[in-house]
């Protein structure tokens, strides 16, 4: 029998609710390690190895330190899936990047003399591929749990995972919700990535963009939706500021 | 005894967050010993600045995975104290429920999956799945239903979606709420077996005590997670809630990204054993046997037990659960609307318990809703000056052991203490010593 893909999950600055979602499988991780090896992972496991096929990296890159850590992970792995906003896009970690960084130091730290620090060395929010190839994207702020499992199967699999280039809307209307428009909300779903089973505007709340923006977004059909409600292009854009800061589209679709 | 060794646990597993122990001893004497804080700054307070009143409680959810109900809480409690906005009962027991929920599902993870491994002389909840298979699947079964029960009052259990100022997006239905307290009821079964497997290993847990100052809400009415007023076992309450830095004085270190804290004495501690020292006599009366089963009484000043006073806050979390569900079921659970905010300019305060300790957000507001000021108070960051201490007084008392076990019983106290370090690392107003 062929071995089992060795994996390793790793982070960097985020809220760890990505990997979190991993152990929020609860009993299916079981079905998971058994057909890969977990084989690092900081967060619940003490044991670590430096021998891994696939790395699995969650959070963003701030810090020269970091991203030399990184280059280390890419340097193991055959394989490497950035995991949630902050790795994929940068997230929210990238909103302080319309301010410099000395600019938020100073605003957080006061005057205090940080130079020489190396962990309070940070420049621009970068996501992961702003620094090393990424191979896989597992989008959403946090991950969607089903959508983990099928991207880790089919690369275990050799297969190539089937993520949504659709926006939100599609999932939005199969569930059959009242359109937050019509609520009178400012939603994001027209230009946001699908994959998510539009689970925001299913609880009454609009779309926020974590999985990032599809590429077709100028077409006729998210025209039609914000002329309905006296909306144009560019006041959607102007929202996408949580999770999209200075990103134009999703780079990520060949 | 004379000896030289050095322990240097770069990035500590099993907690949230990245940390190091640093210990250096020659000839015996021990030459350094540090708690550092290694996680990158994310500048949340500065984020916040030029964010909509909306916009806030889904920015702060995201400064932690595992307490984001709690960041959620504390950041609607502040922007609805700026609006003078007051909140229906049924929102009060709902928000109740959320806490409770995340109380559970996070105690469980760290009880289960983080500290249970060293108790069983593992590396971590793997290998334990084929030898205890049963107290495995507990574990499971208990953060299974705590996640369900997150996902059911707030949309989703990382990150909730249906917390919104003013109320809720979505209410559960009187059919879901039945179906939880069912499973709540058997739930509370299975905690009472968790306890007996963890008691057969608790002499694993160091008899290690050091006595510190404890600093949590209190209330007259309930065990405080939601509301309450500050209170400290060395000064007892301080009602002026919006004065919080009175209690809570904030500093910061060079080897740590994340603030200090003290207030009477040179640190102090948050979080259950900090509840519970506070306000054990108003648990439940489940949760008080399983105290008992521990001889865990107040004030306990061994912080390896803060594992079992969340043992204790998990089964009066599923009691007091229990109890509102009953009100909101015979209340009638309505769809209401969330109450409409009157946007004016002011400062709101929001303190609440969560599953490490008291949080509390502080938004400065303008007339039109948008913020100019933001900061945010960790619980992590009140207890790592406390985890220096304790080292400093532990490592003395247990130079003689092997240098493997030194290595484990220093990794087993910050695990006790439950650390969540991304959430620790954002300052604001930062006084230097």
């Amino acid at each position: 029998m062929k071995q089992k893909p060795r994996v390793a999950v790793f982070d960097f600055a985020d809220c760890e609710g990505c990997e979190l979602q991993i152990a929020n499988l609860e009993e299916e991780i079981l079905d998971l390690i058994s057909f890969v090896d977990i084989v690092s992972f900081r967060e619940v496991m003490k044991e670590h190895s430096d021998s891994y096929d696939i790395a699995i990296v969650e959070g963003s890159i701030m810090r020269p330190m970091d991203e030399e850590r990184l280059r280390g992970i890419r340097s193991h792995a055959k394989i490497l899936i950035a995991l949630g906003a902050c790795a994929t896009m940068g997230g929210v970690n990238k909103i302080r990047n319309q301010w410099m960084p000395e600019e938020v130091k100073k605003d957080v730290y006061g005057d205090a003399n940080l130079k020489g620090n190396e962990l309070f060395d940070v420049f621009q929010t970068k996501a992961i591929n702003e620094v090393v190839p990424v191979d896989y994207y597992i989008f959403g702020c946090p991950i969607d749990r089903d959508e983990f499992k099928s991207v880790i199967t089919a690369i275990a699999l050799g297969k190539k995972p089937d993520i949504p280039r659709y926006p939100v809307c599609v999932e939005c209307k199969k569930n059959e919700n009242i359109c937050q428009f019509e609520l009178g909300a400012f939603c994001l779903g027209p230009i946001t990535r699908a994959g998510c089973k539009a689970i925001c505007p299913t609880h009454n709340s609009p779309c926020e963009g974590c999985r990032g923006l599809i590429k077709k977004q100028d077409t006729e059909c998210v025209k039609e939706v914000l002329e309905r409600y006296k909306l144009s292009y560019e006041d959607i854009r102007r929202r996408c500021t949580m999770y999209n800061y200075g990103r134009k589209e999703c780079s990520y679709d060949e | 005894m004379s000896k030289d060794f050095s322990v240097h646990v770069e990035h500590i597993t099993r907690v949230e967050g990245h940390g190091n122990i640093v210990l250096d001893v020659k000839n015996g004497k021990i030459e350094k010993l540090q708690w550092n804080v290694v996680e990158a700054p994310r500048f949340f307070e500065a984020m916040l600045r030029g964010q909509q009143y909306n916009e806030l409680r889904p920015i702060t959810s995201r400064i932690c995975g595992i307490c984001s109900i709690g960041h959620s809480l504390a950041s609607l409690k502040a922007t609805e104290d700026a609006f003078d906005i007051k909140i229906t009962k049924q929102t009060a027991i709902l928000r109740r429920l959320a806490i409770h929920a995340e109380n559970m599902q996070s105690h469980i993870l760290h009880i289960g999956y983080l500290v249970a491994p060293d108790l069983f002389g593992v590396g971590s909840v793997f290998p334990l799945v084929g030898k205890h298979t049963d107290t495995v699947m507990k574990i499971v079964k208990l953060h299974r239903l705590a996640n369900e029960m997150s996902d059911l009052i707030c949309g989703r259990t990382i990150h909730p979606i249906r917390l919104i100022v003013g109320g809720f997006s979505l209410v559960p239905t009187e059919r879901q709420l039945l179906h939880l307290k069912n499973r709540l009821a058997e739930a509370q079964d299975l905690t009472k077996e968790l306890a007996v497997v963890i008691q057969s290993v608790a002499d694993k847990l160091p008899t290690f005590t050091r006595e510190t100052e404890y600093i949590g809400l209190t209330s007259d009415s309930e065990y405080a997670l939601y509301d309450g007023v500050i209170a400290s076992t060395d000064t007892g309450k301080h009602p002026a809630y919006r004065d919080y830095k009175e209690v809570i004085n904030e500093y910061i270190v060079p080897q740590s990204t994340a603030k200090y804290a003290k207030h009477a004495r040179e640190s102090y501690m948050v979080g259950a054993l900090a509840r519970f020292n506070l306000n054990s006599t108003q648990l439940h009366p489940v949760a008080q046997e399983v105290a008992h089963m521990f001889r865990l009484k107040p004030l306990t000043y061994n912080p390896f037990m803060n594992t079992i006073a969340q043992l204790v806050e998990f089964s009066h979390s599923i009691e007091d659960s229990l109890l509102l569900i009953n009100s909101l079921l015979d209340q009638g659970i309505k769809q209401e609307k969330p109450v409409k905010p009157v946007v004016k300019a002011g400062r709101g305060v929001g303190i609440v318990e969560v599953p490490r300790g008291i949080l509390v957000h502080d938004y400065t507001l303008n007339s039109k809703g948008y913020c100019t000021k933001a900061n945010c108070i960790i619980p992590t960051n009140q207890n790592h000056a406390n985890i220096q201490l304790d080292m400093e007084k532990l490592v003395p008392e247990i130079l003689t052991k092997s240098q493997k076990e030194i290595e484990l019983t220093l990794e087993m106290l910050v695990r006790a203490y439950d650390p969540c370090i991304s959430c620790s690392t954002h300052y604001l107003d930062v006084i230097f010593v």
